[in-house]
């Protein structure tokens, strides 16, 4: 009894040993490729990284000067108070549009689509141009301000975000079933508010934080629109200006902030993981 | 005055016509269902009560109030759907409560409300966890418990167990209507399963092209089907095509075997007319008294408490008797003559149906 019982075990193990031998063995082809492009992403860091530490005899000079520099946290934080603002707006326009039009009129699907696609087909510069142009003359005089300007800048990102937000909402929308679950709270007798409060945003968790971390990543690295609006106040001028007068600093800054953006990710990775382990957990019942 | 009243409810979409003239009068606490294959208006009919369609034409009046034009979430009906619709950031509790919530319920007379709608569905325990920790059928049960939650005035569930598989689907079935029984709710229930329509309903809506093809109670749809429709769509059917004889007496024949029927037949001698006759009025053998086929055994499957016996009686006519299954039944060969005997009342002549004219041939000739 016993071994008839083991036998086909240890069939199974032989099985998967033989299957466990033959995973590594992929084409030698494929490794190169995948070696090359490991080293085509991770050599510039490298050398980022070396040129970081050429500061003698304190290889850590420019990092240190970078903490000391109040300019980095102080364009820093205006960069990322921007940043939420942006996202924070960005998700009130986007979230009710994404939802309404697989609602209510899902053949403007594509006209949606092609309008947030926009970013991409109107240069940064020209975009600002257009904006300062318009918003420097009467009636509505915002960038004689800096809080005028400061309001302009966080309308240009919002356009901008708009390509990456609307399509993190409308795949996360895709995944849930907005039309029932919103005729069923429907029945239940809530209204629109709420049904997008209590139940769609609710839903679109994972999807909203994805969206919501590219757009900051945007917004912290961006350079043509601040540099026009938000002075050097804003990350990515100070990074540029930092680059004309010293060697050393522009490179630990780039390495900061690109760890900043890797925490942010590693952080929707963490956020989301929640949802992921649901499914699992449902798919296992 | 009913309860719930629809009447001369149409819909349109663009030229389609979903559903067209539609009157139905339910009494407070009856179980009404829409019976009907797919594209038959049903679950568009059922839309229009629950206000997620308006009506192109028509009213809606429930408890006096004409409620057509008023937006779903002003009108107090309940509903279920087929794929559940649970909110799945909510727990069962939470989704169950979400309707008196609405309402601005104080939160310990919902608490009390939630759980005794649990109860109720057997899912007392499952207070705390979230819909996709629970089964089909338990989500179904929580999705009819936060349907009846905040007391609606009309219950409608559309296809509420055609997600689930056939075990689950008969047990909730006899639930629901044990449920509906106690709360007395006035229910509408949407399904294109016969079975579970004849065996809920107190009156069946059969539905066929957006049109209504007979109301009535289980008994009266199965056995006095108004049309060839409802006739062929409710329960199994043998149509048999039989040449009239003798009008007055209910004379007529098939392949040249003569039979009879209890009534006159209302068509010409020597025209063709359809006639229904449900498997289980069939027996195998000839009983003495009554109309007496003959033919051959063409198929014989065993469906566990019935044996279904396929007796062709002539080239392109084939009879379906049902024979319930007993230790003792010999089960006929294939391919053996077979005699099958029914009642003179049990054939329905159907109105439905085109009937051949012997003018129309001799026109043809």
């Amino acid at each position: 009894m016993t071994i008839e019982t083991r036998a086909p075990g240890v069939l199974d193990s032989l099985a998967s040993s033989g299957r466990r031998r033959r995973l590594p063995r992929i084409n030698p082809f494929a490794w190169l490729i995948f070696i090359l492009g490991v080293l085509y992403f991770f050599l510039p860091l490298v050398g980022t990284f070396i040129h970081s530490t050429r500061t003698r005899p304190d290889i850590f000079l420019a990092y240190r000067q970078v903490f000391a520099d109040s300019k980095f946290f102080v364009g820093l934080g205006y960069s990322f108070a921007v940043g939420v603002i942006t996202i924070v707006v960005s998700l009130l326009i986007i979230v009710p549009t994404a939802y309404w039009v697989r609602l209510k009129v899902p053949r403007l699907r594509p006209v949606v689509e092609f309008v947030t696609l926009m970013p991409f087909v109107i240069p940064p510069v020209v975009l600002v141009f257009g904006l300062i142009r318009v918003y420097s003359s009467k009636p509505l005089v915002l960038t004689a301000t800096n809080i005028g300007s400061d309001f302009v800048l966080v309308c240009a990102y919002v356009i901008l975000s708009f390509p990456y937000m609307y399509r993190a909402v409308d795949t996360g929308l895709a995944a849930i079933d907005v039309r029932t679950l919103t005729e069923a709270a429907q029945s239940l007798g809530a209204g629109w508010a709420r049904i997008l409060w209590r139940v769609i945003f609710p839903n679109l968790r994972t999807a909203l934080l994805s969206g919501a971390f590219l757009t900051m990543a945007i917004v912290i690295g961006e350079y043509t629109i601040a540099n026009f609006l938000a002075r050097t106040q804003a990350f990515g001028p100070y990074l540029s200006l930092l680059g004309r007068s010293q060697p050393y600093t522009p490179a630990a800054v780039s390495l900061i902030s690109f760890g900043l953006t890797w925490l942010a990710m590693g952080a929707i990775a963490f956020l989301g993981r929640g949802a992921r382990t649901r499914v699992q957990v449902a798919g296992a019942r | 005055m009913s309860f719930l009243e629809l009447t001369g409810v149409q819909k349109h979409f663009g030229p389609t016509v979903a559903v067209e003239d539609f009157n139905l009068a339910a009494e407070r606490g009856e179980f009404v269902s829409f019976l009907g294959p797919s594209g038959c208006g049903k679950t568009t009919t059922l839309r229009m009560i629950a206000g997620f369609e308006v009506p192109t034409a028509g009213a809606i009046v429930l408890d006096g109030t004409d409620i057509t034009h008023r937006p779903p979430n002003r009108r107090n009906v309940g509903m279920v759907f087929q794929s559940y619709a649970l909110f799945p950031n909510m727990t069962v509790g939470d989704n169950v409560g979400f309707g008196l919530k609405v309402r601005k319920r104080p939160g310990d007379q919902i608490r009390k409300r939630v759980g005794e709608l649990l109860e109720l569905v057997h899912l007392g325990d499952k207070m705390a966890r979230y819909p996709y920790q629970l089964s089909g059928g338990q989500q179904q049960r929580v999705a009819l418990a936060r349907a009846l939650a905040f007391e609606p005035q009309v219950l409608l569930l559309d296809e509420p167990l055609s997600a689930l598989d056939a075990k689950i689907r008969v047990s909730l079935r006899h639930e629901i209507r044990a449920i509906q029984r106690q709360l007395g709710i006035t229910t509408v229930y949407v399904t294109h399963d016969q079975e579970e329509a004849l065996s809920l309903s107190d009156r069946v809506v059969v539905m066929s092209e957006g049109r209504i093809e007979q109301i009535g109670s289980p008994f009266d749809v199965y056995n006095f089907p108004a049309t060839g429709f409802v006739a062929s769509f409710v329960g199994t059917l043998n149509v048999l095509p039989a040449v009239v004889v003798d009008p007055g007496g209910g004379g007529l024949s098939v392949a040249g075997q003569a039979f009879r029927i209890n009534r006159p037949i209302s068509a010409r001698t020597g025209s063709t007319i359809s006639l229904a006759l449900r498997p289980e009025m069939v027996s195998l053998g000839e009983a003495g008294g009554e109309n007496v086929l003959r033919g051959t055994v063409a198929d014989v499957s065993f469906l566990g408490s019935i044996v279904r016996i396929r007796i062709q009686v002539a080239e392109g006519v084939v009879v379906t008797v049902d024979e319930f299954n007993e230790p003792t039944l010999v089960l006929p060969q294939l391919e053996a003559s077979a005699s099958i005997s029914f009642p003179t009342e049990g054939p329905l002549v159907l109105e439905s149906v085109p009937v051949i004219e012997p003018d129309d041939l001799i026109a043809e000739a």
